[in-house]
């Protein structure tokens, strides 16, 4: 290993010679960093857009009957009048989902993190393949404009929900979005999930092959464990994905009949035979499962990271964190038909996966616990990071409990598809991700521009954000309970429901000031990147490796050799250390014990 | 114009508030320039954890109180609703004990143990003991959790045929729901969407050759003979679409090119159930939102909305397109004798071909 650091150090003692210009340095950049920042910033307005539209569907939702100005100027031909169109509410829906979970939480969680995180924290001049790298960016940036363009297609975007079961998806006599606005969706994917094959590929080869002397598997942070483990589990499960999206494009365009069998629509007999869609159902969630994992891991395991920094304490059971990002990425790839209990399937194969289903509270139970007892006799450094860590803590319990009773399939029966499920993952898995990509970015904002971001508007982004995802998601569970079926339109044409339209009104509210309350973290975000403090060296005095490098980035991460690696990344207020906390290149003092991991 | 008055509107609001924060943020920068929280930071956020603490109960129990009668975990119409019932308040309780237990310990720790300058925090990195506790614990309660959850569910699916149901197809299409019963002998006629013939009004495709077909009936709205088992077979003709019952516990996709079924027996008829006394508050609060509606309507000039009466439901719960939000069909429960005579009414499927 040391000698291969060696060889590093050399290569890129010529590197810095090389003449960078604009482009190779901001746009085709092979550099991790720089790289990590794209993600960051494309992550970002896909962000913008994807609330943006849930706000739309909010207000639609509260206020069905009146006609709304905001429709009619941001919707244009879809909103005559002032009044919605139900093919583009549904399709807002379907792009809400597509955009939160692939692109903003997706790739720009653990495209931003991995990349940044991966070579700086286990000591590696950067990726095992830049040239990847870059190529997975830019896949993801042009499926990106791929799915935003569907939305100026004549006849509408994909509108038939973010899982796009066929026969809806598959025939364009069904739904207007079915059409080219299908087409786009899926050609977007595709290249969407071959971007990040490449960059799962890669942060996997980097962890195992290029970590820095000293640094075994058991000293790895935890944000790393948990970036491997996500890139092992999107390598997968996403191919499934595409050969779904493969398979679907082919009874689209080529006449096969893979999930389509049996139709009739407007007045004909199609010529589909054998096929069945829940043949899509399965394929669609083995991804779609272990889908949420590849979106929550990477937001755990940053806040594993961050609140261990900031409690100023050793993450509590280091090992038993490990086992459980392990034991929950086994187990999500196994608990899928907890999706599909009533879609026709065998009541057998039910039980197996509320069997399989619930075992996964026991590692997510363990991860919470283990959180808590950190915070315990810590000396919490209350930062913003640090809040939306504990954030996390709180949605990931609120929501995670709530499936304990979804995946019971007794009584996934009576709430299926109704907003209980709206609220349940919206917060295991919605909120805390994004409180973990916030976290993520007042965590390491510094690293990234070499600025600080105000502490300040950090605070009042994130009292007011918890308070609303709150008093957005709370009230959903029992308009659910109530038999309310989600992606409805509009309420109106149940009576039996007009009770629950006070609450829808309050969501929205709720839900209006927290989408404002964003516009603080721009401010704070596009502000500090150019005129915020420049920040010291390590200024949360934590003790992984990319602390220390410099402030400036320059290629190859640390002028002269990189550091090696002689403790473990969770020595905060170890006795014997005058300060609290010990670096990982730090060597053991003489007499000094390193835990036993 | 509006559209364009309207984008100016929000980009003024969205400068308004980008401006404010920018005040507000130079305000900030001569106080204080490090960005990392200092003891009054985490004085003042510890504090607010406690209030967050607060205000998680207060939204519990709010909610609770204001929205405690909407979930449907009592009056369940099917004879299997009350045990799904009984494990979801079952759930519920565990739910809310481990939420108001770990959500108190993670906020009050995070408000009693907050930073302060020269505190050293405790080095404590590991222990078997938890982390055997607190994993064993959750296995003991999910496995009662799951072996309850099972018997429930299997109570439910495995349909027992020698119960002799009363066999009922509910048919699915973009964007409404037929039900068609089997007739005298209790046996569906074979169908399929290839042999559907509009021209002469075989719209669900039954073998015409078949004679079990012969007697089926095809109607719109679903009658229910309270106490007897009803077997569903369900069918859809286009895409997926999901029969969902709430007030019987009861949903199943219906999918094109399988049938799928589900199996229940109603227990309250439609008039028993307007009767009980936590239906009939239910309504008459619904009626009275509905009234205040109307009022506002009738300003406008325009029609008031309909008085509404309890009534079961059949709704489709998975997403079918343009018109998915409203389709239903009215379901309704009655005596056998009731039921026997409605059915009678209803025209044979021989009888409802239209003959060229």
């Amino acid at each position: 290993m040391s000698a291969h650091a060696e060889i590093h150090t050399h290569e890129d003692n010529h590197g810095h010679h090389h003449k960078e210009t604009f482009v190779t340095k901001y746009i085709f950049s092979q550099d991790h960093k720089m790289i990590a920042k794209q993600y960051l910033i494309t992550g970002l307005i896909m962000g913008i857009i994807g609330i943006l539209m849930s706000l739309l569907m909010r207000m639609q939702i509260a206020w069905p009957e009146e006609p709304n100005v905001i429709f009619k100027a941001l919707l244009g031909k879809w909103a005559e009048g002032g009044v919605m169109d139900a093919d583009i509410y549904l399709a807002l829906v379907t792009i809400h989902g597509t955009i939160m979970v692939f692109f903003v939480l997706t790739a720009g969680l653990s495209g931003t993190f991995s990349n940044l995180l991966i070579p700086l924290q286990i000591g590696a001049r950067d990726m095992a393949s830049g040239f990847l790298n870059m190529v997975s960016y830019w896949l993801f940036f042009l499926s990106s404009v791929l799915m935003v363009c569907s939305f100026f297609v004549e006849a509408g975007p994909a509108a038939a929900g973010w899982t796009i079961y066929p026969p809806l998806s598959a025939l364009p006599m069904a739904q207007g979005g079915s059409g080219a606005g299908m087409t786009l969706w899926l050609v977007s994917m595709a290249i969407f999930i071959a971007s990040s094959l490449l960059g799962s590929l890669n942060y996997v080869v980097t962890v195992i092959n290029l970590r820095t002397k000293g640094m075994s598997m058991t000293r790895l942070p935890l944000t790393i464990w948990a970036f491997f483990i996500t890139a092992v589990i999107g390598i997968i499960s996403f191919p499934v994905l595409l050969s779904a999206a493969l398979l679907l494009i082919m009874d689209r365009s080529f006449g096969t009949s893979f999930f389509l069998s049996d139709i009739f629509i407007q007045g004909e007999v199609l010529h589909y035979q054998g096929g069945s869609p829940v043949l899509f159902e399965h394929l669609f969630w083995f991804l779609g499962h272990p889908e949420v994992y590849i979106v929550l891991l990477p937001a755990l395991g940053i806040t594993s990271e961050v609140i261990a920094t900031n409690a100023r304490k050793p993450i509590f059971g280091y090992r038993a964190m490990v086992a459980s990002i392990i034991a929950i990425a086994f187990l999500s790839t196994i608990v899928w038909g907890h999706h599909m209990f009533i879609s026709g399937m065998n009541p057998f194969l039910g039980s197996v996966f509320t069997f399989t289903t619930l075992l996964i509270a026991i590692p997510s139970a363990v991860k919470a616990f283990n959180y808590i007892t950190t915070l315990w006799k810590g000396n919490l450094q209350l930062n913003p990071a640090m809040l939306f860590s504990i954030g996390l803590v709180s949605t990931f319990i609120t929501g995670g409990l709530t499936g304990i009773i979804l995946g019971d399939s007794a009584l996934d029966i009576n709430v299926h598809d109704t907003y209980f499920v709206v609220a349940h993952f919206h917060l295991v898995m919605g909120i805390s991700a994004l409180y973990g990509l916030f976290a993520g970015v007042y965590h390491w904002f510094p690293k990234m521009f070499g600025r600080m971001l105000n502490k300040n508007l950090g605070y009042v982004h994130f009292w007011v954000t918890a308070v609303c995802a709150y008093g957005v998601f709370f009230p959903m569970h029992f308009i659910g309970m109530a038999g309310l079926p989600r992606r409805y339109y509009t309420n109106s044409n149940f009576p039996l429901f007009d009770d629950t339209q006070d609450v829808q009104v309050l969501i929205t509210v709720f839900a209006l000031v927290a989408g404002l309350v964003q516009l603080v973290f721009l401010y704070n975000f596009v502000h500090s990147m150019f005129y915020g403090k420049k920040t010291e060296q390590n200024p949360w005095r934590s003790n992984t490796l990319e602390w220390t490098a410099p402030v400036e980035h320059m290629h190859g991460n640390w002028p002269g050799k990189i550091p090696h690696v002689h403790r473990w990344a969770y020595d905060y207020s170890k006795p014997g250390h005058d300060d609290d906390f010990v670096p990982q290149n730090i060597p053991l003092k003489k007499g000094e014990e390193e835990l036993q991991h | 114009m509006t559209a364009l008055l309207t984008i100016l509107i929000l980009l003024g609001i969205t400068i308004a508030i980008w401006q404010m924060v920018k005040i507000f943020d130079l305000t900030q920068t001569n106080r204080d320039t490090s960005q990392v929280a200092n003891d009054k930071d985490n004085s003042i956020n510890g504090y607010l954890m406690l209030g967050f603490l607060g205000f998680i109960y207060l939204i519990t129990i709010i909610s609770f109180v204001l929205w405690g009668d909407l979930p449907l975990v009592s009056n369940s119409a099917s004879e299997h609703g009350p045990e799904i019932d009984r494990l979801m308040i079952i759930s519920m309780a565990v739910i809310f004990a481990v939420q108001t237990i770990t959500q108190f310990l993670l906020h009050y720790f995070a408000y009693k143990y907050k930073g302060e300058k020269g505190k050293k925090a405790l080095f404590y990195a590991d222990n078997d003991k938890l982390e055997f506790i607190w994993t064993i614990i959750p296995v003991i309660v999910l496995a009662g959790l799951i072996m309850y959850g099972l018997f429930t569910w299997n109570d439910i699916m495995i349909i027992d045929e020698e119960e002799d149901p009363l066999v009922i197809e509910l048919y699915a299409q973009q964007f409404n729901w037929k039900a068609r019963y089997a007739g005298q002998d209790n046996v569906l006629g074979e169908a399929n969407v290839r042999l559907i013939n509009l021209d002469n009004a075989n719209i669900l495709g039954l073998d015409e050759s078949d004679p079990n077909a012969q007697d089926d009936i095809i109607t719109t709205e679903l009658h229910l003979p309270v106490g007897r088992p009803i077997l569903f077979k369900m069918r859809s003709q286009d895409v997926l679409h999901s029969a969902y019952m709430p007030h019987f516990r009861a949903q199943m996709n219906c999918v094109p090119g399988m049938i799928t079924q589900f199996a229940f027996t109603p227990t309250i008829t439609t008039e028993e159930m307007r009767l009980n006394p936590e239906i009939y508050d239910k309504v008459s609060n619904i009626n009275k939102i509905r009234n205040k509606k109307s009022k506002k309507l009738q300003a406008k000039g325009e029609e008031p909305l309909d008085r509404y009466e309890f009534d079961y439901l059949l709704l489709c719960n998975k997403i079918c397109g343009k018109s998915h939000y409203n389709m239903q069909m009215k379901i309704i429960v009655e005596t056998q004798d009731d039921y026997n005579s409605w059915l009678k009414e209803q025209r044979l499927f021989k009888n409802s071909l239209v003959q060229n």
